[in-house]
């Protein structure tokens, strides 16, 4: 397996070969390992000594179910510590196909300008990029793949890269060669800008299939993991049928749906926004309910979302973006927060940080709460690049302060997702403590908050959610390195059986004899990393911390967020 | 005693479409949460999960006049 370099500098790209204790990372381990090892904590992210790291998954590329994950790592422009973006889309396979463990891209060019880096069989080329400057996601991806396949992959960065706004994603394509699926958080889209990269094309025709040591036992174990993901009543029937956004409900139900910039917890007007809308809708319309990010995915959780003339509007319509846009900016139109959607994919920005920004803005009275037209104008100014289009660029942090605004629900200055900490205790103390700042996906308390999947904890009680978040950092940070996608988690967590059908795959495809317990011990070592690069980055345990506004009450239950601050202090005692 | 009865997912289908799955339905007093299931015909053996009141609900607990009960196949996302 290849360790790819590109300075950016010298214009040089340098082949060589993974060194043998990189073996058993992929994903996230090795993103967060080359960082740590590389990177000076205390470096400008838009300098020259950052870097950004592209690794596949261990499991990417193979026949493993649902294994198309991506990692992006880097420090991060937005939380000022070290990030690992993760993506679904084409990128992981086919990078991992032919047979690249990572992409380091280094240092920064001399001169304005953008190169287009392109992956072949025969190698990696940087190559003029100039025509593309300006360019949205959906014409870079549609310009790419005429001049270089169809089927290629293209990785890129839209308008808000350029920029190099802390808001800005780098794009991957998915199965149907459009930029909807996103390493969406933390500013990676900025680095990638600060680096003078537009897009990167990854061709993997004529590729050499991924080594497999034994066959028999990958595909046997491989079977088996996949049977487990699609009888799972999650990720077998609820996660294709209705997509993510199917937690609009549940989570307005049980009081845990931010509503106006987080000030309740729950939407009057939540089914005008719900999962069962958008399935509705997208029935209607003729869109499709169900639809793969990648090859290969079992739980096939996207979808295609269709205007009110019956044509394309956005793909991958997820809860956490329909909640940012819709409750906690109180518009409830679902169809304007599909254009918010598409506007977000094609200016490369993240639709969460953008949503909990929009939030912002409204509270400091650039736009009233519920001005859907107001909102899709701003994200046109950021794609225009003017001075209040950059502000909302930088995301919620950046906005509260240029509008006075005090009520910024951000974490290490990254915009809180879509589980409000006072009523979805667990999820709380993830969002306080996880490396990345304020991240749902880094320790999904949910699942046994809310879900009654893995176990059942009060959500509404401080007990054991330090535990919980704490066994979820360590097992997702685990997970994010096999390339698996984190809904695997659902049968992971519930199914006996499934975490020992991973370690089966690893060791078959790598010819290893590990273990659960290496599993557990790997994600432990990622997280410990991570930590200790942001303590000397600066970020010590007084930014584990939530907004002071989490200490009124929200209804309905009267909560607040009473998880202690010597308790939130336990979380990294393993 | 009423209960306003959210049903969503797949089990929408149990009330008549316009409804959305949001319905009153009238009990007895003093019946509980089985009650409720076996009068809105779900299998007992179907995973659910049920708040109540914005509460999770693992027990069978009595319910109250004018209790908010939502009632979910297994979900996920995030």
């Amino acid at each position: 397996m290849k360790l790819i370099r590109i300075n950016m500098a010298e214009k040089r790209v340098t082949t060589e070969n993974a060194p043998d204790n990189y073996a058993i990372m992929g994903g996230r381990a090795l993103t967060t390992e080359v960082i740590a090892r590389e990177v000076d904590p205390t470096c400008h992210p838009l300098g020259h000594n950052n870097k950004l790291v592209i690794a596949p998954g261990l499991l990417s590329g193979t026949s493993a179910p649902s294994s198309g994950r991506l990692s992006i790592g880097f420090k991060s422009p937005l939380t000022g510590g070290i990030k690992e973006s993760n993506a679904g889309g084409t990128a992981a396979q086919k990078l991992a196909k032919l047979g690249i463990k990572a992409i380091i891209i280094e240092q920064i060019p001399k001169e304005e300008g953008f190169s287009i880096l392109r992956v072949t069989k025969d190698g990696v080329e940087l190559v003029d990029g100039s025509t593309l400057r300006g360019k949205a996601n959906y014409e870079i991806c549609a310009t790419l793949q005429k001049k270089y396949g169809e089927k290629v992959c293209v990785m890129s960065i839209g308008p808000a890269g350029e920029y190099k706004l802390s808001g800005a994603t780098v794009a991957v394509s998915d199965s149907e060669g459009r930029p909807v699926r996103h390493c969406g958080r933390g500013g990676g889209g900025a680095v990638l800008g600060s680096k003078g990269i537009k897009a990167i094309v990854i061709d993997d025709t004529d590729a050499p299939k991924v080594a497999i040591h034994d066959q028999e036992k990958f595909k046997e174990a491989a079977r088996d993991f996949g049977k487990i993901l699609t009888s799972h009543p999650v990720s077998g029937q609820g996660l294709p049928l209705y997509g993510t956004a199917v937690l609009i409900n549940i989570l307005n139900e049980a009081g845990g749906l931010p509503t106006k910039n987080f000030r309740y917890g729950r939407f009057d007007f939540a089914d005008k926004i719900s999962g069962e809308m958008v399935h509705d809708v997208i029935n209607e319309r003729k869109g499709k309910v169900t639809h793969a990010c990648h090859p290969g995915c079992v739980i096939r959780c996207s979808q295609v979302y269709h205007d009110k003339e019956g044509k394309y509007l956005t793909a991958g319509f997820e809860y956490e973006t329909i909640w940012a846009f819709g409750a906690n900016c109180m518009i409830d139109d679902i169809d304007a927060i599909a254009r918010l959607d598409y506007l977000c994919d094609d200016i490369g920005i993240d639709t969460i940080e953008m949503g909990v920004t929009m939030g912002v803005a409204m509270e400091g009275g650039v736009i009233p709460f519920g001005d859907a037209d107001g909102a899709i104008k701003l994200l046109e100014q950021v794609r225009q690049g003017t001075e209040l289009g950059r502000i909302i660029g930088n995301g919620a942090g950046f906005t509260g302060k240029a509008f006075g605004v005090t009520r910024v629900p951000t974490v290490k200055n990254q915009g809180i997702p879509a589980y409000d900490p006072r009523s979805v205790k667990g999820i709380g103390v993830t969002y306080a403590t996880t490396p990345m700042g304020a991240d749902h996906t880094a320790g999904y308390s949910v699942t046994a908050n809310i879900l009654k999947v893995g176990s059942h904890i009060d959500p509404l009680k401080k007990e054991g959610q330090v535990e919980l978040s704490r066994n979820l950092q360590i097992a997702t940070a685990a997970v994010d390195s096999t390339g698996l996608c984190l809904f695997t988690a659902f049968a992971l967590l519930d199914e006996p059986r499934a975490l020992q059908r991973v370690v089966d795959m690893l060791n078959a495809q790598y010819n290893l004899q590990l273990t659960i317990d290496d599993v557990t011990a790997l994600g432990k070592a990622v997280l410990k990393t991570e930590r200790s690069f942001n303590f000397k980055a600066g970020l010590n345990e007084a930014e584990d911390r939530l907004p002071e506004f989490f200490q009124e009450e929200l209804d309905p239950h009267g909560t607040v967020f009473d998880v202690s601050d010597a308790e939130l202090d336990q979380l990294f005692n393993f | 005693m009423r209960l306003e009865v959210r049903l969503f997912a797949t089990l929408r289908d149990i009330f008549p479409k316009e409804k959305r799955g949001m319905d009153l339905v009238t009990l007895e007093l003093g019946s509980t949460l089985d009650d409720l299931i076996k009068y809105l015909k779900i299998p007992e053996d179907a995973p659910l999960i049920i708040l109540v009141n914005g509460r999770r609900q693992i027990e069978n607990i009595e319910l109250a006049d004018g209790d908010r009960i939502g009632i979910f196949p297994p979900v996920g996302g995030g």
